[in-house]
């Protein structure tokens, strides 16, 4: 899978978990960017980032994202 | 919706919850609306918002308040203004292991464990008692999940050292409380979390990093069954089954195959499946639930089928059986007209994927379960989906089926009167009309939930309100138990009136359409004349308010003899009798002091 193809399903996620279609995520994209994203919301989009691309963050990736970036840096190494 | 069906697909309903949520509210114009507390030992979050979209998919709507973490003790027991302002209908009380707060010790001594067992307990026991003293509302409380690690391994269990074993002593002393108070309903979450798998169950991770004391993608399995629960509490379980006969019952075809070579009984795998299925079906009627047939056959086909020495089920074990070739749509409607139900409180089971698919496009809201076609898995797919959740077994529970016996002779015996009052008066019906007693406090808030067509404010109570108005001096409260040559319907009629001054307002007026056109209704207003009479009241208001299934008691009040003051727009009325000069309407029933 290609880093577009990554930041492409991410979309999708985003998407749902905030319901809102306008959004978009690049590398620099954080929680001050997305108004709902705040850390019960976090929860969730960890859960339906790790359900779409079949994966699991350990406990200390996901409290050290600081962006997008970082996520799909993850995920790439895992899928 | 489809998607809240077993076998929901969890991450979908988590990562679509804001878009199902709008999906639901858009489905539907006509919600119960209830007041409910969420109070909680852990992080509730996505709970409170999993439960919301359970409960709209059941027809619920629920305003919220949510404790702060782990408040449920400080805001039960203490009190919170915000709860106060709420005022809730209903509290679930979202406790797990990790609520407890001393454990056993391994140098503790016999008498230090059970000290720590009943200091436990007897801390839920003040939340509880606190609670409904203050709201007198149905409490919801989970017993506990048993924990990830056993330090003593499987002598957790057997020794009164190990967590499981206070655990599991816990559970029962809960359930013991249950059984005492029939407002306060067990959520089995050492069952659900068993059934979920206790390695999923339990993510530490969700623990240590949100505080959700249990994982998230098991968050939908909780809210689905506390959300059964509390849609059982509001009368909103599936009353029937509607079911095919071929590959359903038994395998095989009867009409081509011939009786004595279907696959039931004992003597193969598959035979014993079904008969395992036949034996869950007779335990659901055991419990009130009502049987029908649905199946494309012919009469005599099916009845042999249903004779066959190996079933369990008998052709007397059913209300209607429909088995001709009409489509099955038709027969599911006459089925439920016959019952006198709606088609949503029917559960309609078939094997083949093609009659189920024309069910679902006909009655969106029948329930229709993807039961396969493997009988083996028949009864975890219908447990599973929990349609019949039970919240308190009534004794009309246990007797409707030879309720709905006593009907069919009675519609027999109409047929044989040309005259309608000799009819009644053949019947040698009498009734006992009076204020609530405990006995029937139970059956009297089901009925206020289950009755949607003889209802003319369609206000719900639970048992816990009716309990409370039937303690309240300013409350008029009449309950109608009807019997006749054929049984005892037993309480078919309630009727709930608010005094102020010399006027009596009626908040209720419900009556079972089991027993329509018996003169009932007017046995219950001679009886609330006489009762308003004795208090001094002077003038009786009714009140009547349209839904999409009350069209029936519309001109009710008129009936009664009261006077319209007050039509709306929307329909809704307000009507008036004068007392003075009231003569009694009832001429066939006799009623008992």
């Amino acid at each position: 899978m290609t880093k577009e193809e990554i930041y492409a399903q991410l979309d999708e996620v985003f998407q749902d978990v905030f319901d809102d279609e306008e959004i978009h995520v690049n590398a620099e994209t954080t929680a001050n960017d997305i108004e709902d994203w705040d850390s019960l919301e976090h929860i969730n989009l960890v859960v339906a980032i790790e359900a779409k691309f079949g994966i699991k963050f350990n406990m200390n990736e996901v409290v050290s994202f600081k962006n997008v970036g970082e996520m799909v840096d993850v995920i790439l190494q895992r899928v | 919706m489809k998607e809240f069906e077993y076998p929901f697909d969890a991450e979908y309903l988590l990562s679509k919850k804001k878009r199902l949520k709008r999906e639901l509210l858009a489905a539907s114009e006509q919600f119960l609306e209830i007041k409910a507390a969420i109070l909680g030992g852990s992080t509730t979050s996505d709970i409170k918002q999993l439960l919301e979209l359970f409960l709209l998919h059941h027809g619920i709507k629920p305003t919220f308040f949510e404790s702060e973490y782990n408040r449920f003790y400080e805001d039960a027991v203490f009190g919170n203004p915000e709860l106060d302002e709420l005022g809730p209908d209903l509290v679930f009380i979202h406790t797990s292991w990790r609520n407890i707060r001393r454990f056993p010790e391994l140098t503790d001594s016999p008498e230090a464990v059970q000290e720590k067992l009943e200091s436990e307990y007897q801390r839920f026991v003040s939340v509880w008692e606190a609670l409904a003293e203050k709201y007198h509302c149905t409490i919801i409380q989970n017993n506990f999940d048993y924990p990830f690690y056993r330090l003593l391994g499987s002598k957790d269990a057997a020794d009164i050292h190990g967590r499981v074993n206070f655990l599991t002593r816990l559970n029962l002393k809960f359930a013991e409380y249950a059984e005492s108070h029939s407002a306060f309903l067990i959520h089995d979450l050492n069952y659900l979390s068993a059934q979920y798998g206790l390695d999923r169950w339990h993510d530490e991770s969700a623990w240590y990093l949100y505080k959700y004391a249990l994982a998230v993608q098991a968050i939908p399995c909780l809210a689905n069954s506390v959300a059964n629960i509390i849609k059982a509490v509001y009368g909103k379980n599936k009353k029937a089954f509607a079911l095919d006969l071929d590959n359903t019952l038994w395998g095989g075809i009867v009409g081509d195959d011939g009786v004595e070579n279907l696959s039931i009984g004992q003597e193969t795998a598959r035979s014993e499946a079904f008969t395992a299925f036949q034996s869950y079906l007779k335990e659901q009627q055991q419990l009130g639930i009502l049987l029908n047939i649905d199946s494309k056959n012919e009469m005599c086909s099916a009845l042999a089928g249903l004779g066959h020495p190996e079933g369990v089920l008998k052709q007397e074990d059913f209300i209607v059986i429909k088995a001709n070739w009409l489509p099955k749509s038709q027969n599911l409607a006459e089925i439920a007209a016959a019952l006198n139900i709606g088609v949503d409180s029917i559960v309609f089971v078939d094997d083949n994927p093609a009659e189920r698919e024309i069910i679902r496009q006909s009655f969106p809201n029948v329930s229709v379960p993807d039961i396969g076609d493997e009988p083996e898995k028949f009864i975890r797919i219908l447990d599973r989906s929990g349609y019949f959740e039970c919240v308190g077994i009534s004794t009309e529970d246990l007797n409707k089926q030879k309720l709905y016996q006593q009907n069919a002779k009675r519609a027999d015996l109409l047929q044989s009167f040309t005259d309608y009052d000799e009819y009644l008066r053949s019947l040698h019906m009498t009734a006992r009309i009076e204020g609530f007693i405990p006995l029937y406090m139970q059956r009297i808030a089901q009925l206020t939930n289950k009755s949607n067509q003889f209802n003319l404010t369609t206000k719900r109570y639970t048992q816990a309100e009716i309990e409370a108005a039937a303690n309240d001096p300013n409350c008029v409260t009449l309950y109608g138990k009807l019997a006749d040559k054929f049984g005892d319907n037993g309480v078919v009629s309630v009727v709930i009136g608010r005094r102020r001054g010399e006027a009596l307002h009626l908040e209720l007026w419900i009556m079972s359409c089991r027993v329509l056109k018996r003169d009932m209704e007017f046995a219950m207003m001679d009886a609330l004349a006489a009762k308003c009479r004795a208090m001094g009241v002077k003038t009786v208001y009714g009140y009547y308010y349209p839904t999409a299934k009350n069209g029936m008691v519309r001109d009710f009040y008129q009936l009664q003899g009261f006077t319209k003051l007050s039509e709306d727009t929307e329909g809704n009325t307000v009507w008036q009798l004068d007392l003075e000069g009231y003569q009694n309407k009832n001429r066939f029933i006799s009623v008992e002091d």
